[in-house]
C-alpha cells in the first residue's frame, strides 16, 4: 500500500490531496482518465461513496472533468496542475520553516544542511527530474 | 429518506433497551452504529429488520412501515449465525433463493469461490470466520435495498476480515444499496462509514457525518468515541 490514511483527518480531503499529488508527480497526466469510482475505492480501501464525493469536489474545483458515461479525467489545463505544485510546495516549505525555526539554527547552518540532504536524497532514489514517463505504475491495491 | 427511525423505544423485562432513538439514513449511505456491547445495537437492528417489534415508535424503510413487505428488500445479517447448521452450504442458499426476489445463484457460487468456502460442507461444521463470510454471500447474492450488518467483523481473524472487506468493496452496489453496520470496535469501520452515531444505554449520544466529526474534533472516530465511552 503506497497510500496510508490518517484517521484523524477527513478522509475525502486526504484522497483529494493524493490525486492532486499524483498529477503533480506526473503519475496522472493532463487529460488522463482516472480509475472508476469502484476501482479507486478498492485501491484506497475506502467506501466508494467517499470516492464519488472526492470526484465531485475535484470537479467543482476544476481539477478533473467528469464526462457522463465516459468517466473522470484529469484537467487538460497543465497550469492548474502547476498551481497545485506551487501550493503543495508552499505548504511543505512552511512546515519546514516552522520546524527549523524552533531549533534556532543560523541561515548558514540551514543552507549547509539543505545542500547536504539534497545530495543524499537525489542519490538515494536515483532520479531528480522525473518526467513521469516510465513511472506510470500506479499501485493496483493488491 | 430511505430509512426513518422515529422515537423508537424497546422494553425488555425490567430494562429499557432503547429509549427514544430517532435517525434517518438517505439512500446509498453507509451508516455506522457504534456502541459498547449491551448498548442496544442488536435490538435496534432486529427492529429495523422487523424480527421484533418496538414497544413504541415507528420505522419506515423505502417509505413502507417495517413488516412482511420490507423483509423482501432488507438483508439482515444478525450477529449470531442465522443459518441452519444441519444444511450444506449450497443447500442453504438454494433454500434462501426461493424467498428473495432477484437472487443470483451464479453470484452465490462466485462469492463462495472467492471466499474459499466449501459448498458441500454442513454449516454447523464451519468456523466462526467462515460463518461470517457466509453472511456476506447472503447479503450480496441478491439486490437487497438495505443491508443490516450487526457486528460483521466481530471475532474474525485478519485474513478472513480482509476477504470480507474486499467483498464489500466489490459487491456493494453504491448509489443503490444502503448499509447500516454496527460495531463495538470503532477501528474496524473507521474508513468505511460515512455517517455514524454512538449508542449508549439505548440513547444516541453523538451523531454526524464521519469526515465532519474528524474535522470538528481534530481526531479519529476512534478518538472521538473513546472519549464518549469513557
Amino acid at each position: 500500500m503506497a497510500f496510508l490514511l490518517d484517521p484523524t483527518r477527513p478522509i475525502y480531503l486526504q484522497i483529494m490531496e493524493e490525486i492532486k499529488k499524483r498529477a503533480v508527480r506526473g503519475l496522472y497526466r493532463p487529460g488522463e482518465q482516472l480509475p472508476s469510482v469502484r476501482d479507486m475505492a478498492k485501491e484506497m480501501e475506502v467506501n466508494p461513496n467517499t470516492i464519488a464525493r472526492v470526484y465531485r469536489e475535484l470537479e467543482q474545483e476544476g481539477f478533473i472533468e467528469t464526462r457522463r458515461g465516459r468517466g473522470s479525467f484529469i484537467t487538460e489545463d497543465s497550469s492548474r496542475i502547476e498551481a497545485e505544485r506551487t501550493k503543495f510546495g508552499r505548504d511543505a516549505t512552511q512546515r519546514f520553516i516552522r520546524d527549523i525555526t524552533e531549533l534556532d539554527m543560523t541561515d548558514k547552518q540551514i543552507q549547509d544542511m539543505l545542500s547536504l540532504l539534497k545530495r543524499s536524497f537525489s542519490g538515494a532514489d536515483g532520479k531528480d527530474k522525473s518526467t513521469g514517463e516510465g513511472t506510470h505504475n500506479v499501485c493496483t491495491g493488491e | 429518506m430511505f430509512v426513518q427511525v422515529n422515537d423508537v423505544w424497546k422494553k425488555y423485562p425490567g430494562k429499557w433497551a432503547l429509549q427514544g432513538v430517532t435517525f434517518d439514513v438517505s439512500k446509498g449511505k453507509v451508516l455506522g452504529v457504534l456502541g459498547e456491547n449491551g448498548a442496544g445495537k442488536s435490538t435496534l437492528f432486529r427492529i429495523i429488520a422487523s424480527v421484533t417489534r418496538p414497544s413504541k415508535g415507528n420505522i419506515m424503510v423505502d417509505g413502507i412501515p417495517v413488516g412482511l413487505e420490507t423483509r423482501k428488500i432488507v438483508a439482515f445479517l444478525p450477529e449470531i449465525n442465522p443459518f441452519y447448521g444441519w444444511m450444506k452450504v449450497m443447500e442453504q442458499f438454494e433454500f434462501l433463493a426461493a424467498f428473495y426476489e432477484g437472487w443470483d445463484m451464479d453470484k452465490t457460487r462466485e462469492l463462495l469461490k472467492f471466499m474459499d468456502l466449501p459448498d458441500n460442507d454442513k454449516i454447523g461444521t464451519l468456523s466462526r470466520g467462515q460463518q461470517a463470510k457466509l453472511k456476506m454471500v447472503f447479503a450480496f447474492s441478491w439486490p437487497a435495498k438495505l443491508v443490516l450488518m450487526d457486528e460483521p467483523l466481530g471475532g474474525i481473524d485478519p485474513p478472513a476480515r480482509k476477504k470480507i472487506i474486499n467483498t464489500f468493496f466489490h459487491e456493494f452496489r453504491f448509489g443503490e444499496q444502503t448499509i447500516i453496520m454496527s460495531t463495538h470496535m470503532v477501528s474496524e469501520v473507521e474508513e468505511f462509514v460515512e455517517d455514524v452515531f454512538y449508542l449508549k444505554k439505548g440513547k444516541i449520544v453523538l451523531s454526524g457525518e464521519a469526515d465532519r466529526l474528524r474535522e470538528e474534533k481534530g481526531t479519529s472516530l476512534v478518538g472521538i468515541f473513546e472519549e464518549i465511552a469513557g
